[in-house]
């Protein structure tokens, strides 16, 4: 993102690799994560291509020990791909043939990888790194974050995590234990080597990195607003980056803690989660869920703060009700630490703590839809401009609600037991995140692309990307409640035959929305090359919050003279 | 007497483990296309299909679509071209508090029902008839009956070139789990290396398999017939190899294959056999 600038700047590697500012931090965070969500997307296209048709065709090895699982499989479908014509399919019950036998191992490698990958180092980078660290300081007035040092350490783990969980994933047999890593799967008994240490290891450094992050936000936002900012004047995407940051401050460690104990059952004998130990694996998953349920929340707060920034410019409107958004957001953050165990409504809870998780999780559709329809409310009435971010918005607003009433469905502990494990909990987290979270990325980024790099994409363009995401991602995940309620469950290499049809349909979908997102690399190239130059506030009078008062891309050095806010300045 | 059985058994022309069910088609396996649930062959189930069908189908389809219509309508009245100047509204309690209000009465009248169906699918069954203890292992279920003399078997994925007609790929079982038709059965399971989940769709079933722990659950199945179910929690290369395979009989075949069954394992002393 090279760029004039009247400042001082440091050189390449000084600015780059030691940098303290917020914006530079912000840019390789977004970086980061798109580099890391092709290789995550890259994943999820290699498992449609299996899915698409019964049978085994590509996930297969040749010798017992699984070396070059992905390789080969990655050949076999580039050769599909030019024959354009589907391989015999392996006989996966049966004996193995020449092109070898099916690899169920390298099966669960790619999924676990696909989920760590989007959840780890493509959603949480691109909302909190990128775009919180870009637009928080800049939001609130403040000229960087509280602690610019911290914040260069906590982007830096986040390459080394990285690369371990790449590793995990061709070291030994791979971790093949899904994102949630379950033991006694994810012990000795059923991971022996490496791998898994390695993948524990990816997640305390990215742990110790959201820690790191989240405090410097929540001392961002409390002590470096700008006269006149008080907390109900501040813009909602800072409302959503405090509570998310508190989220993360206060679930990662358990997930650390969770993880810690199971590396020491691995390699120096405790037996936390071992029962033949006196250990329990159920206490396993409740820490795992104790953290998990508050993360997927710190996937999409971030993403609620934009969409209303969003709705709110291109209908030239305040937001509506911004009080109720702020709060539901906290409601929202605080009734998430206490509706974990309905992701283990199958395990053996008692009916009563079923019946508490139950009710406890119905709630929480009430602050979300408080939300849904304060962004309606705030467009209505308003004089809606249809720019490429608000498409993403008014599609982010619409298929996160399809996906938050199968939450509703699923949030049932009597109804979750046919449901369960099958592809209706696929289709309905990736309703939420890859239709919700991802659709507010991009949202983010149409909306502030000109103001990170002083270049404006093609408006053509990324109405193109937005329309073939939007039918690509729904091909694949709408046919997916269907499945599940059929009672397909997921993470299987292969499914009865009765499954093709609606498997078969998800994948086309699938690949409609990769080519997709190589297009939205080539406009982002384009854009950073070509793209128009723009001014401080290129989307007019609707765009109120500070960082449109600066130019675009803004100095190096921002807000070294306060700005003072008044009651008049909106949200 | 183990003689005889098992000569018994012979003349019967099947293999004692067989009762020679065959599955039709739709009755408790996926159907192509499908669109939703799998037919019910249990109260449980039954309970679901209601509560899934007939109340949380029809609110979450109206919820969606008036989620879309009111989106449309703004899209369409309050465009730059039909409302060039925006309103400055942003408050209106009323509307504020009614948004908050109708989801909860809405979720209220979800919950009720849920908790109900919730409470019957863990209803102690008044009169356990029968007891069976499923133990899942990678990748295999394991079979026992401990209120038939301790009867047991493994049961295998069937693999492609052995299913006879009808017999779904990834379905069959080499051997299946035999259980006599309106008999309320509990299922003790547990695992023996890393956690599975045991599930029958049909019977509104899932229970998930944890090595360490005894789970507990329960079905009345209300007709004959073979129903099938998958693993239903990642448990290695396996996972997606190791299906459920039952095969629902009236009571009278069930006794005659649990006779036939004894004989085989040498579980029943000659004098208990007639």
């Amino acid at each position: 993102m090279a760029h004039d600038t009247h400042d001082h700047t440091p050189g390449f590697f000084a600015r780059w690799f030691c940098s303290t500012n917020h914006k530079d931090i912000g840019t390789l965070y977004i970086i980061f994560a798109l580099i890391a969500g092709l290789i995550g997307g890259a994943f999820s296209v290699m498992m449609r291509a299996e899915l698409q048709h019964p049978g085994v065709q590509y996930v297969l090895t040749k010798d017992a020990d699984h070396a070059g699982g992905v390789v080969g499989a990655v050949e076999r479908m580039a050769n599909d791909a030019v024959a354009g014509q589907s391989s015999a399919t392996v006989d996966s019950t049966g004996a193995p043939t020449d092109n070898g036998t099916r690899d169920g191992q390298l099966w669960n490698v790619m999924i676990t990888a696909h989920g760590l990958i989007m959840v780890f180092f493509t959603v949480m980078p691109a909302l909190i790194g990128g775009f919180g660290n870009w637009f928080v300081p800049l939001m609130i007035g403040a000229p960087d974050m509280a602690f610019p040092r911290l914040n260069n350490i906590s982007f830096w783990l986040m390459v080394p995590a990285f690369a371990l969980l790449l590793g995990s994933a061709v070291v030994g047999m791979g971790a093949g234990t899904g994102w949630t890593v379950y033991p006694p799967l994810s012990s000795k008994v059923g991971h022996d080597g490496m791998s898994v240490d390695m993948a524990i290891f990816a997640l305390h450094l990215a742990g110790i990195s959201s820690i790191l992050g989240a405090a410097n936000f929540i001392t961002t936002i409390f002590n470096m607003r700008a006269p006149g900012m008080t907390l109900h004047r501040m813009p909602l995407f800072g409302w959503a980056m405090l509570v998310t940051a508190f989220l993360l401050l206060l679930s990662v460690p358990v997930l650390g803690g969770a993880i810690t104990m199971l590396l020491t059952d691995r390699n120096f004998g405790t037996s936390f989660f071992a029962p033949e130990g006196g250990g329990d694996p159920l206490l396993f998953q409740h820490l795992f869920w104790f953290f998990g349920h508050p993360e997927v929340y710190i996937m999409i707060l971030p993403a609620f703060g934009i969409i209303s920034h969003i709705v709110s410019t291109f209908s030239k409107k305040p937001v509506f009700g911004y009080l109720g958004m702020a709060y539901a957001m906290v409601a929202i953050g605080v009734v998430g630490f206490v509706v974990w165990a309905h992701h283990m409504y199958t395990v053996g809870m008692s009916v009563n703590t079923r019946a508490y998780f139950t009710a406890a999780t119905l709630i929480i559709a009430v602050p979300t839809g408080v939300k849904i329809f304060s962004w309606i409310a705030t467009m209505w009435g308003g004089s809606i401009r249809f720019t490429t971010p608000m498409l993403w918005a008014i599609g982010f607003i619409f298929l996160f609600t399809v996906g938050g009433v199968t939450g509703v469905v699923l949030a049932n502990g009597g109804m979750d037991l046919a449901l369960h494990d099958t592809y209706y909990v696929v289709a309905h987290f990736h309703y939420v995140l890859s239709l919700g979270a991802v659709f507010a990325i991009f949202a983010g980024y149409y909306y502030w692309i000109g103001k990170m790099s002083g270049r404006q994409y093609p408006e053509w363009a990324g109405k193109l990307h937005f329309f073939t995401t939007f039918i690509g991602v729904n091909l694949i995940f709408f046919p997916q409640h269907f499945l599940g309620l059929q009672g397909m469950p997921r993470r299987y290499v292969d499914y009865p035959d009765a499954y093709a049809y609606w498997n078969n349909i998800s994948s086309i979908g699938a690949y409609i929305s990769f080519a997709s997102t190589l297009f939205f690399v080539g406009i982002a190239i384009y854009t950073l090359k070509w793209g128009k130059k723009v001014g401080a506030n290129y989307w007019g009078e609707g765009a109120t919050t500070l960082e449109w008062t600066i130019s675009s891309p803004p100095p190096f050095h921002t807000f070294e003279t306060q700005p003072v806010i008044t009651a008049e300045a909106g949200h | 007497m183990r003689v005889f059985w098992t000569l018994l058994s012979l003349v019967l022309a099947t293999p004692a483990y067989a009762t020679g069910l065959e599955p039709k088609p739709g009755i408790g396996q996926p159907v192509d296309k499908g669109l939703s649930l799998q037919l019910p062959a249990s109260a449980i189930k039954e309970n679901m299909e209601w509560f899934h069908n007939d109340l949380l189908l029809p609110i979450t389809t109206g919820i969606v679509v008036f989620v879309f219509a009111l989106l449309l309508w703004v899209m369409l009245r309050y465009n730059s071209k039909m409302n060039p100047t925006p309103s400055k509204t942003t408050h209106n309690t009323l509307i504020e508090v009614i948004w908050t209000a109708v989801p909860i009465l809405i979720l209220i009248g979800i919950a009720i029902p849920s908790l109900k169906l919730l409470y019957f699918t863990e209803r102690n069954p008044e009169q356990t008839e029968m007891t069976v203890k499923v133990i899942g292992h990678q990748w295999y279920w394991e079979y026992e009956y401990p209120d038939q003399n301790g009867i047991k078997f493994s049961a295998y994925i069937k693999k492609n070139d052995e299913l006879k007609p009808g017999e779904p790929r990834l379905l069959e079982t080499d051997r299946r789990l035999v259980l006599p038709v309106d008999t309320n059965i509990k299922f003790i399971v547990t695992a023996a290396d890393v956690i599975h989940s045991w599930t029958v769709p049909a019977f509104g079933v899932k229970r998930d398999a944890i090595p360490g722990r005894l789970n507990e659950t329960w079905v009345k199945v209300n007709q004959t017939g073979v129903f099938y179910g998958q693993c239903s929690e990642l448990c290695g290369a396996d996972h997606a190899y190791m299906p459920i395979a039952v095969e629902v009989v009236s009571k009278d075949a069930f006794a005659g294959w649990v006779k036939a069954q004894q004989a085989e394992q040498g579980l029943t002393p000659a004098t208990q056999s007639n």
